[in-house]
């Protein structure tokens, strides 16, 4: 157990590329933080420092108060598992799982114990002579787990672990981790690029991009509060939508039409100093089938007509493709984003709205479509730095 | 017998014609020597006295089972082969671990490392043998004035230093492969568990490169196990320091006696062969081109 302080560290290739620059993070004793990004936003160096695998080249690391930049991995009695699972194939599942303990010296009886014990917490127990070669993927990954939990050790860091199982296992492991986590109460660093990762499985989540930290906050908090474009594009799935917008009048023009500011937006909008031009950002989920809402919740939001492009029904709800003439948000967050979801290339000719409208709506594909949001729920931002002007603490 | 589809068979019949000449020739230039050397082992057959040919059965091996020079020949053979195979292994894993973390001009220092590789082995040798020349080698000089090829132990001390000379980029280059399949995320994996840098080496670096390790030292001690140019240029095999390659070339060449000669490089064959079969059986090493082992 331990308490993990990051202090501007910062990460420095010989080359001068600079893969991650003045993190400051406290990771407080037995929480789960993750760190999540698009790959190469430098969440897995960051790890790498941690665990001691790279040099910091700025800045300082502490463990339990005490400066451990200098360090080797092995004296600092952290526990990794990586997404290859990294398994010793020479080693059978039992002699993996002791390997750490058999390095440190710890006499046979407790290590035969320890592993004993790691195999039936993780459900191993049958598979403790098999190699690694013989398992399936999920099996492999409990026996990385199990080499990490044995040693006791002050953290945990994980790179990715479920990255190379299947959908429904990772989904199943996902719970495990959390539980397990719980469990042993032992503090874990968990690098993910997978957004619905990050929000389902941390105490606090760290959101990188290009080597800097952006946001670090509860899953909630990031969820409704992100402080950026970028942040405000990553989490969430489907991904909030995005539109340019004008501020004038006490009035959003946007291309779904004339908005009224609510007073909350308003007052945090001018607190921000917002300029003339913004974009606006609304979440899918805020929006719903107009024809299923009464007069009096219909007059508390705003809508907009257009037509229905595809429609996807997932049993519990619905999600309904609308394009919208007119321009398309722009802002260097915003690319890096497409970029990263490989939809740089997909836009044509207007804005693609996502809206996730409940599944009793009977819309249709093609059909004319009158659709209800609710104005109090928008974001928006400055689209020359992507900074959110609705940011209220 | 299964029925067997006309494709299937067709099949068979082309995967016939294709193995065909490549028996066909592994036939002419292989097995028939190697029978017409058994034939002429079980044989009294000296080209001095041709007249006096006789098949005499088991005779010859008997002849050279029972010769000291053989068992002198065989001895240093195998003194040369476990010797410097140890040391190539040795120093081809210390040369293949710097040119596999080499970060620049790596291209340039693993050409550079396989030069002499690259050298004939004669002409290496005849290098060799001008240095430790007792009136011009410029070796010989160092170690004062002295003849070190005339002398037993001094002698097979350069034999093996030529030999390892000339195979340790070799070996390195094969260890480097197998380098090449111990994963990062391992040795990182191992650092994180407690390990030295030591103990990353010998206890996860070595197991999983085990199968190229025990290919490059099968290749090595067959390889070793017949050395003959080295010693038939440095010193054609006196001092006692011949091979049992060199007994088999004074007997069958320089003495014409084709059945003893005969006799001696079947002894050879069965030595090596002998020695394979440890490799594969024992050791289980993977035979090459058949990866046995399961990742």
């Amino acid at each position: 157990m331990a308490e993990i302080v990051l202090d501007k560290v910062s990460k420095r290739y010989p080359d001068g590329a600079l893969a991650v620059s003045d993190v400051d993070i406290t990771i407080a004793d037995g929480e789960f933080i993750i760190l999540v990004g698009p790959s190469g936003c430098g969440k897995s160096t960051t790890l790498n420092m941690i665990a001691g695998l790279e040099d910091i080249t700025g800045g300082e690391l502490r463990i339990d108060g005490q400066r451990v930049n200098e360090r080797a991995p092995k004296d600092r009695d952290i526990a990794m598992v990586f997404q290859s699972y990294a398994l010793y194939p020479h080693m059978s599942v039992r002699e993996n799982m002791a390997f750490p303990l058999r390095l440190a010296h710890v006499d046979k009886e407790t290590i035969n114990r320890k592993v004993e014990e790691a195999a039936r917490i993780l459900d191993l127990g049958q598979h403790l002579d098999r190699k690694p070669g013989n398992l399936s993927g999920g099996q492999r990954q409990r026996v990385a787990m199990g080499r990490a939990i044995v040693r006791d050790p002050k953290a945990f860091l994980m790179d990715e672990p479920l990255s190379n199982l299947d959908a429904k296992l990772r989904v199943q492991m996902r719970t495990s981790v959390a539980k397990l986590q719980r469990k042993l109460g032992t503090t874990t660093v968990y690098v993910t690029h997978d957004q619905t990762e990050a929000m389902t499985l941390g105490d606090r989540v760290v959101v990188m991009r290009g080597g800097l930290v952006q946001q670090i906050g509860s899953p909630q908090a990031l969820y409704e509060q992100p402080v950026n474009l970028f942040v405000a594009g990553f989490i969430g799935s489907p991904s909030m939508n995005f539109l340019p917008a004008t501020l004038a009048d006490g009035q959003l023009r946007t291309p779904l039409g004339a908005v009224p500011l609510t007073d909350r937006i308003r007052r945090l909008a001018e607190a921000a100093k917002a300029p003339r031009e913004v974009i606006v950002g609304l979440r899918p989920e805020h929006f719903e089938d107009a024809a299923l809402l009464d007069e009096a919740e219909l007059g508390a939001g705003a809508t907009f007509t257009a037509t229905v492009e595809v429609m996807e029904s997932m049993g519990s709800d619905k999600f309904a493709y609308f394009l919208v003439e007119g321009e398309t948000a722009t802002s260097a967050e915003l690319d890096e984003l497409a970029a990263e979801s490989g939809s740089a290339e997909m836009t044509d000719g207007g804005a693609q709205i996502v809206t996730r409208l409940s599944a009793a709506s009977s819309i249709k594909e093609g059909d004319e479509a009158e659709v209800w949001f609710d104005p109090d729920k928008l974001h928006l931002f400055d689209p020359s730095d992507g900074r959110t002007l609705t940011h209220s603490d | 017998m299964k029925e067997v589809s006309d494709g299937k068979k067709a099949e068979r019949r082309l995967g016939l014609w294709l193995c065909a000449p490549a028996a066909l020739v592994m036939i002419a230039v292989t097995a028939y020597p190697i029978i017409y050397s058994v034939w002429l082992s079980l044989q009294r057959y000296d080209l001095r006295f041709p007249a006096e040919r006789e098949f005499v059965g088991l005779a010859n091996y008997a002849t050279v089972l029972t010769n000291s020079y053989w068992w002198t020949a065989f001895g240093v053979t195998t003194f040369i082969t476990v010797v410097s195979v140890i040391i190539e292994l040795v120093l081809g894993m210390a040369l293949a671990l710097v040119m596999h973390r080499t970060l620049v001009a790596r291209g340039l220092i693993r050409t550079v490392a396989l030069i002499p590789y690259g050298i004939v082995t004669v002409v290496a040798a005849f290098s060799w043998r001008y240095a430790w020349d007792d009136t011009t080698g410029y070796l010989a000089q160092l170690f004062g004035d002295s003849a070190p090829l005339t002398q037993r132990a001094s002698a097979l001390g350069i034999i093996i230093l030529a030999e390892v000379w000339k195979t340790v980029p070799f070996m390195a280059l094969l260890l480097m492969a197998g380098l090449a399949l111990v994963p990062e995320d391992l040795l990182k994996a191992a650092s994180m568990d407690g390990a030295t840098p030591w103990q990353r080496f010998t206890k996860v670096m070595l197991p999983v490169m085990k199968p190229a390790i025990l290919v490059a030292l099968l290749f090595r001690t067959l390889d070793a196990f017949r050395v003959f140019d080295n010693i038939f240029v440095l010193t054609s095999g006196a001092q006692q320091t011949g091979s049992v390659s060199m007994q088999t070339y004074n007997n069958l060449i320089r003495g014409l006696n084709l059945g003893v000669g005969s006799t001696m490089s079947v002894l050879i064959f069965i030595a090596v062969a002998i020695i394979a079969f440890i490799f594969v059986k024992v050791f289980g090493a993977a035979a090459p081109g058949n990866d046995g082992g399961k990742r």
